[in-house]
C-alpha cells in the first residue's frame, strides 16, 4: 500500500490520471483526525494499491465531486456526508444511510460524539425517488421487507406494462453503526466485527481487516497461516457459488437445482464446521494468523469432498446447460454489456462476466495466491447466463485450489503475535472475496482504532444492477438480482 | 429430462438416508414431533431487521433436503398476513424499526415471535447505538429466542419446536 496526500485542486486530476493509466477506484471514505477531516480514496493501479488523502482545512465541509469520473462514487460520497458531514460539491445531496432516525447534523463518525446517543422519538422519513413521467408509466414499490428470506432494501420500479423503464434502489436499512463500533473495540478483537460485516463473506472481510492490522503493526504472518486463510477463502467461495447456483436454477423454475446444490452446500458447511469450528468459518481468521490448524485427516477429507463435489457439479452443469426452459430465462436476461460495465466500474464476478479480467488473486496476487497461479474465469455476454457460467468456472477452479493447498500446505506455525504500536499507524487490506474485492483501511492511534473503513464490493455493483434490469420484465428481476447477489449489510454497515 | 430423473433416482431421499450423520436422528425426531403437535402447516414469515445475513443463510438451510422443513408441514410464506410465526434476525436497526413494527402488526392473532441469533437475543457484537435498537424484544414482543452466531439449523428447528410445544 502506498499512502500519499494531495491538495484540493489535484483531487479530481489524480482520479482522472488513475483512469487514464487503466486503474480504478476501490473505495472512498473520510476520516476525522485532530479536528480536521481527511477525505480518502483507494485506487487500484498496476503498481498495487494507492491510498490518496485530501486533508481539508478545519471547518471545511465540501470536497470536489468524483462521481463524474467514477459513477459509483456518488453513493459513497453521500454516505460520507451522512457519517462525517463532508459533502461533494454539486453531487447528489439526498441523504443515503440516514433515513431520518437521527438528526441531519448528527455525524456518527465524528470523534465528538460517542455513537451511543439515542434519538428514540424520531421516525424514518420518505425518500425523494426520481419519478418517471409518461403515459402508462406506473410505479411498483418493493421492500424493505421482501417476500423471501432476504436482507431488507427498497426497490422502486417504474414500469410500462411488464417492462422496467427504471429501477431506483434505496439502501441503508441495515445500517447498524459498524464503523463507529470499530472505534470502540480493541484492535486485537475487532476482526470479529469485520467478520460480521457480511456473513456470507466473513472470511474475506476478517482477512481484509487482519491484513490491514498486520501491515499497521509490521507483523509477518507465517506461511502456513496464509495458506490456511487461502483455504478458508476458497471454501467460502465454493459455499456461496453452490448456494447461488441452486437459487438461480430455482428462480428460473427448476427446483431440482436448488435441492441438489443446497444438499451439496450443507455437506460442504459441515466439513467447514468440523475443520475450522464454524459452518461459515467465522472467527477463523485472527490477527497474526488463523485460529485453528488443520490436521492431515481433515485435509484428506477436504480433498475427498472436492472430488465428490466436482463430480456432482459437472453432472448438474450438464443438466442446466442443456435445459431449454432454464437457458431461455438465463440468456440475455439482465445484460450488462462490457462498455457499460467499464463505465460503471463494476468489480468481482459481475465484472468478469462482462468481459473485464479483474481478479486480485491473479493481478495483485498476495500470499498464498502468488504461488498458486489462479486461472481467472471470464465471459463476454454480461447476462445472467454469463454470470452463471463464471460461477461454475470459479467453483471448479476453487476446488482445484483447495486440493493444491491441501497438498502443498507449508509446515510451521499458524499464528504469530501482533504487537499494537503506541503511535499513529496505517494499514490496508485488500482481498478477492467470492463477490469481488473487499477492502479495509485501518488507522491506529494510542493503541486503539481511530478509524476503520470496511468496503464491500456491493458498493460498486449495486448501481450496475439498476442498469442491468432496464428493459427486462419485472418477473425477471429476482433472477437478475440473484445473479448479482449483492450484500445489503456489507453496503449499509 | 432423462438426466434429471437419473440424478433424482441415484440421489434418493437424503432426509432418510443420513443416519450416519451425527445430527440427523435428532432432525428426524424434531420433525415428527412438530407434525404431532401442529397437525397442520406452520407458516413462518422471516424478517431480517438488521442482521449480517449469516442467520439468513442458516434459515435458508432449513429448506435443504437434509432438514427438509417443508416436507414436514412448516413453510416460509411471502406475507406476514399468511404467517403464524415471525422469525426475526439481527439487532433491529433504527432504519428497520418501523418496518418491523408494521410487519408484526400485519400478522394475524394468535402470533408468535422467535428472535434468531445472538444479535436478535441481546444485540450481539453491534449492541445498541444511534443506529441500532439492539435486541428484537426492544421493539416487538418476543416469545422465544435462539442464541448462536449464527445458530445452526438444528438449533433453530429445536427453538421452533419449543415454541410450538408451548402453545399446544
Amino acid at each position: 500500500m502506498r499512502r500519499q496526500g494531495v491538495l484540493a485542486d489535484a483531487w479530481v486530476s489524480t482520479a482522472n490520471a488513475v483512469v487514464e493509466a487503466g486503474g480504478r477506484l476501490v473505495a472512498l471514505w473520510a476520516s476525522e483526525r485532530a479536528n480536521h477531516v481527511v477525505v480518502c480514496a483507494a485506487y487500484a493501479t498496476a503498481e498495487g494499491l494507492r491510498w490518496v488523502e485530501l486533508p481539508l482545512p478545519a471547518g471545511a465541509t465540501k470536497v470536489p465531486d468524483l462521481s463524474q469520473t467514477f459513477h459509483f462514487a456518488g453513493r459513497m460520497q453521500r454516505a460520507m456526508a451522512d457519517l462525517v458531514g463532508v459533502q461533494a460539491e454539486g453531487g447528489d445531496d439526498r441523504l443515503w444511510l440516514n433515513h431520518g432516525a437521527w438528526p441531519n447534523d448528527y455525524h456518527p463518525l465524528s470523534p465528538r460524539v460517542s455513537g451511543q446517543e439515542m434519538f428514540l422519538e424520531r421516525a424514518v422519513t420518505d425518500y425523494p425517488f426520481v419519478r418517471v413521467e409518461g403515459e402508462g408509466v406506473h410505479e411498483i414499490a418493493v421492500g424493505p421487507v421482501h417476500a423471501g428470506i432476504i436482507e431488507p432494501g427498497h426497490f422502486r420500479f417504474s414500469v410500462v406494462g411488464e417492462k422496467v423503464l427504471r429501477l431506483e434502489e434505496r439502501l441503508g436499512y441495515v445500517h447498524k453503526g459498524i464503523e463507529k463500533r470499530f472505534t470502540q473495540l480493541a484492535p486485537l478483537e475487532a476482526h470479529r466485527l469485520a467478520g460480521r460485516v457480511s456473513g456470507d463473506s466473513t472470511v474475506a472481510h476478517a482477512w481484509g481487516y487482519c491484513m490491514a492490522l498486520e501491515e499497521a503493526c509490521g507483523a509477518v504472518v507465517p506461511p502456513r497461516a496464509s495458506w490456511l486463510r487461502g483455504l478458508m477463502l476458497e471454501r467460502e467461495r465454493v459455499a456461496n457459488h453452490l448456494g447461488d447456483l441452486g437459487a438461480l436454477a430455482n428462480d428460473a423454475g427448476l427446483a431440482f437445482g436448488l435441492t441438489h446444490f443446497s444438499r451439496l452446500r450443507e455437506h460442504w458447511q459441515r466439513t467447514s464446521h468440523d475443520s475450522f469450528g464454524h459452518r461459515f468459518m467465522m472467527d477463523g481468521v485472527v490477527p497474526g494468523g488463523v485460529a485453528r490448524d488443520a490436521n492431515a485427516p481433515l485435509l484428506e477429507r477436504m480433498r475427498r469432498d472436492c472430488a465428490q463435489v466436482r463430480d456432482e457439479v459437472l453432472g448438474l452443469r450438464a443438466i442446466i446447460d442443456e435445459h431449454p426452459g432454464l437457458q431461455d430465462r438465463f440468456i440475455n436476461a439482465g445484460r450488462l454489456r462490457p462498455e457499460l460495465a467499464a463505465r460503471l466500474g463494476v468489480t468481482g464476478l459481475v465484472a468478469r462476466a462482462s468481459g473485464h479480467a479483474i481478479d486480485l488473486r491473479c493481478d495483485q496476487a498476495w500470499a498464498p495466491y502468488e504461488s498458486l497461479e489462479v486461472k481467472m474465469a471470464t465471459h463476454h455476454n454480461g447476462d445472467v447466463a454469463a454470470r452463471v457460467s463464471v460461477r461454475f468456472d470459479e467453483l471448479f477452479e476453487s476446488l482445484r485450489l483447495i486440493e493444491e493447498i491441501c497438498e502443498r500446505l507449508p509446515l510451521g506455525e499458524c499464528r504469530t503475535a501482533v504487537k499494537i504500536p503506541g503511535g499513529e499507524a496505517f494499514g490496508a487490506g485488500w482481498v478477492e472475496s467470492w463477490r469481488g474485492e473487499v477492502f479495509c483501511a485501518l488507522e491506529l492511534e494510542h493503541g486503539a482504532i481511530r478509524r476503520c473503513h470496511v468496503h464491500d464490493p456491493s458498493w460498486q455493483n449495486w448501481p450496475a444492477l439498476e442498469h442491468a434490469v432496464m428493459d427486462n420484465i419485472v418477473p425477471d428481476f429476482p433472477l437478475i438480482n440473484k445473479s448479482f447477489n449483492l450484500s445489503y449489510s456489507g453496503h449499509d454497515l | 429430462m432423462r438426466r434429471i430423473l437419473f440424478k433424482i433416482l441415484r440421489t434418493g431421499i437424503v432426509t432418510e438416508q443420513v443416519h450416519a450423520l451425527q445430527e440427523s436422528p435428532e432432525v428426524e425426531r424434531i420433525q415428527k414431533e412438530l407434525l404431532e403437535i401442529l397437525g397442520r402447516a406452520l407458516c413462518i414469515r422471516q424478517v431480517d431487521a438488521g442482521s449480517c445475513n449469516g442467520c439468513e443463510l442458516e434459515i435458508h438451510a432449513l429448506n435443504n433436503p437434509i432438514y427438509n422443513l417443508e416436507g414436514y408441514g412448516i413453510k416460509f410464506v411471502a406475507s406476514p398476513r399468511h404467517a403464524d410465526l415471525l422469525m426475526v434476525t439481527g439487532p433491529v436497526s433504527r432504519n428497520m424499526e418501523q418496518a418491523l413494527k408494521r410487519t408484526y402488526d400485519a400478522v394475524p392473532e394468535p402470533k408468535l415471535v422467535l428472535a434468531v441469533g445472538d444479535c436478535g437475543c441481546d444485540g450481539g457484537i453491534f449492541g445498541e447505538s444511534y443506529a441500532s435498537c439492539g435486541r428484537v424484544s426492544n421493539v416487538i414482543p418476543v416469545d422465544a429466542v435462539v442464541a448462536g452466531c449464527p445458530p445452526r439449523p438444528v438449533e433453530i428447528l429445536k427453538a421452533v419446536l419449543g415454541l410450538a410445544r408451548r402453545v399446544r
